[in-house]
């Protein structure tokens, strides 16, 4: 008896869910036209934008319109969100939509045909990914330079007081693992002052490096200077003569086959102007 | 979890009596056919993609590597340790959940969003929470630190934490949804014949259970085995220490996409192979 009233009221349940299940398959259809009408709707102002700029010159004209994707490198991302501002004041009509990542992986989503107009990498490396594929507008220009400092947290705990102590294997170190640009600068830098570096760990980029000394669970890590700087007071920054041997350059070019070349063609060109070095050198670049 | 066809099954008697002739019987609706050929080729299209960009001709080079043999040891190990630790500590807290019956009702939905935290948490942020408790300045790592000179981040101590706290909601869940599908009246039966708790704990309720302690370990196992977030942010990246194939895919992909596709590849063939020998076990097991 039990347990056919318990078998009655889970049909009854049953039934009762029965309804939101249906409209959940009817909802599955809606869901994916909504989001091909979508992807439909995004490409066509592109296309707009194509039609309204064939006959616009690219060089002289102010008059740029449309929206234009950069790609850069995670550690622009302070630098690239004021060089931005800067550039939509010039062109309050152009829409940047900026999109920070690992240079690496930026290279290769660009290669496998993501849309983006502009890149700008961390190392002639990743850029080469992107040049070897035939997707620069124009050659890479190096707009920027940056070397390598030493993070310590506050205080500096495990008394870290140059290259030598990245050794020292009492001492927890973070580096960069050696696929990344920071973890290949490093390793220049090391062989440069005959230092065999023993660390606790490879990060994968130099923001969880420095992540690391934030919280205080390394002794030091090898970072960027302008990471350091845009810490502010949470860590400590330690320079070292061997970081003068591993300087990284940061090229940027237009990505080609793109509707809008003219918009982007003038946010490559404006990273070099005086107003843009400005912002990279305040974050820490150095002139390139 | 609930398509045994064998309702004979002590226990779960009331559930398969439910929907047995379901099973047994009717078909798949015609309208319900699409969204299921839709929901598989979406789930199983981008591993066949994957697939298709295996370098076939080099692959024996590359599994060569011993980097590969080192983090898939590794994987196995941690994700194994993750899933013994979650079964010892997780079917307790999934039977307090399941017969937290008459605590307040509030109480009972705090504890179950507690133990669900992990799963909505993105695994990056689950890593930094980790540190803050059991990092060297961390609430309680401060102290494992200064009392017994223990530091876990970066060992492989760390992996095995990261991977259980991420992994274990899965088992709670899957063994507090058996626990409470489980009749117990048996339990009331040996209780009255004179069986201590313990015993019919171990006698009765688990037995009942075993389905869907099974179901959870591998989902748990499986969540561990692709571990990376909290992985790398807590125990850091190191190989032979702290280096899964999750980790090592994801730098390899930074410089060797064909490296990090193999090791994908590896890792997908382990998964499969363990989730499908286990899941093959638990039928068995019920119908025996």
């Amino acid at each position: 008896m039990r347990r056919a009233l318990v078998g009655l009221s889970s049909r009854s349940q049953k039934l009762r869910r029965l309804p939101g299940s249906v409209l959940s398959m009817v909802l599955l259809p809606v869901v994916l036209v909504a989001l091909v009408g979508c992807s439909a709707a995004a490409s066509a102002p592109e296309s707009s934008v194509k039609n309204t700029e064939a006959s616009a010159d690219p060089s002289s004209n102010p008059a740029l319109s449309g929206t234009i994707v950069v790609d850069a490198a995670a550690s622009l991302t302070g630098s690239f969100t004021a060089i931005a501002s800067a550039f939509k004041a010039l062109h309050p009509d152009v829409t940047v939509t900026l999109n920070f990542g690992s240079s690496a992986a930026l290279a290769s989503a660009i290669v496998a045909g993501a849309p983006v107009d502009v890149f700008a990498a961390a190392s002639a490396t990743t850029m080469a990914t992107v040049t070897t594929a035939g997707l620069t507008a124009t050659p890479p220009k190096v707009f920027a330079r940056n070397s390598l400092e030493i993070a310590v947290p506050p205080g500096n705990p495990g008394k870290v007081s140059g290259i030598r102590d990245f050794g020292d294997s009492a001492k927890k170190i973070a580096l960069c693992a050696p696929q990344v640009p920071c973890g290949a600068a490093a390793a220049i830098a090391f062989a440069a002052a005959g230092v065999t570096p023993a660390p606790s760990t490879l990060e994968q980029d130099v923001k969880a490096a420095l992540t690391k000394v934030q919280l205080g669970e390394v002794d030091a890590a090898m970072v960027y200077r302008t990471d350091v700087i845009a810490a502010g007071s949470k860590v400590i920054g330690i320079e070292f003569a061997e970081s003068a041997k591993a300087v990284t350059s940061y090229p940027i070019a237009p990505v080609t086959k793109r509707a809008n070349s003219a918009s982007a063609a003038a946010f490559a060109a404006f990273v070099l102007t005086p107003a843009a070095q400005t912002i990279l050198a305040n974050a820490g670049f150095q002139a390139p | 979890m609930r398509v045994s066809k064998h309702p004979s099954r002590v226990g779960t008697r009331v559930r398969f009596a439910v929907s047995g002739p379901e099973d047994h019987g009717v078909g798949l609706p015609g309208v319900l056919w699409l969204p299921a050929i839709l929901a598989l080729a979406f789930l199983a299209l981008p591993l066949v993609a994957l697939i298709t960009r295996v370098p076939w001709a080099t692959l024996p080079t590359l599994l060569a590597a011993p980097e590969i043999g080192t983090a898939l040891g590794l994987s196995l190990l941690s994700a194994s340790l993750a899933t013994l630790l979650s079964l010892i500590f997780g079917i307790p807290l999934a039977w307090f959940l399941a017969r937290s019956g008459r605590w307040p009702p509030a109480v009972r939905r705090l504890l179950r969003a507690v133990v669900t935290v992990p799963l909505v948490l993105p695994p990056v942020v689950g890593g930094v929470a980790l540190l803050l408790l059991l990092g060297r300045r961390g609430l309680i790592g401060q102290y494992l630190n200064a009392w017994f000179g223990l530091q876990l981040p970066f060992s492989t101590a760390a992996v095995v934490i990261a991977e259980t706290f991420v992994a274990m909601p899965f088992l709670v869940l899957a063994v507090e949804g058996a626990l409470r599908g489980a009749d117990r009246r048996f339990e009331q039966a040996a209780a009255t014949l004179g069986a201590s708790r313990w015993y019919i704990f171990r006698r009765i309720t688990l037995p009942l259970i075993a389905p869907g302690v099974t179901a959870g370990a591998v989902l748990c196992f499986a969540r561990a085995l692709g571990e990376f977030g909290a992985t790398i942010t807590f125990a850091g990246n190191f190989p032979g220490t702290t280096q899964t194939m999750p980790l090592a895919a994801y730098l390899a992909l930074e410089t060797n996409p064909d490296a990090a596709y193999v090791i994908s590849l590896v890792l997908l063939a382990v998964a499969i192979t363990v989730l499908f020998s286990l899941r093959e076990r638990w039928i068995r097991g019920v119908s025996a």
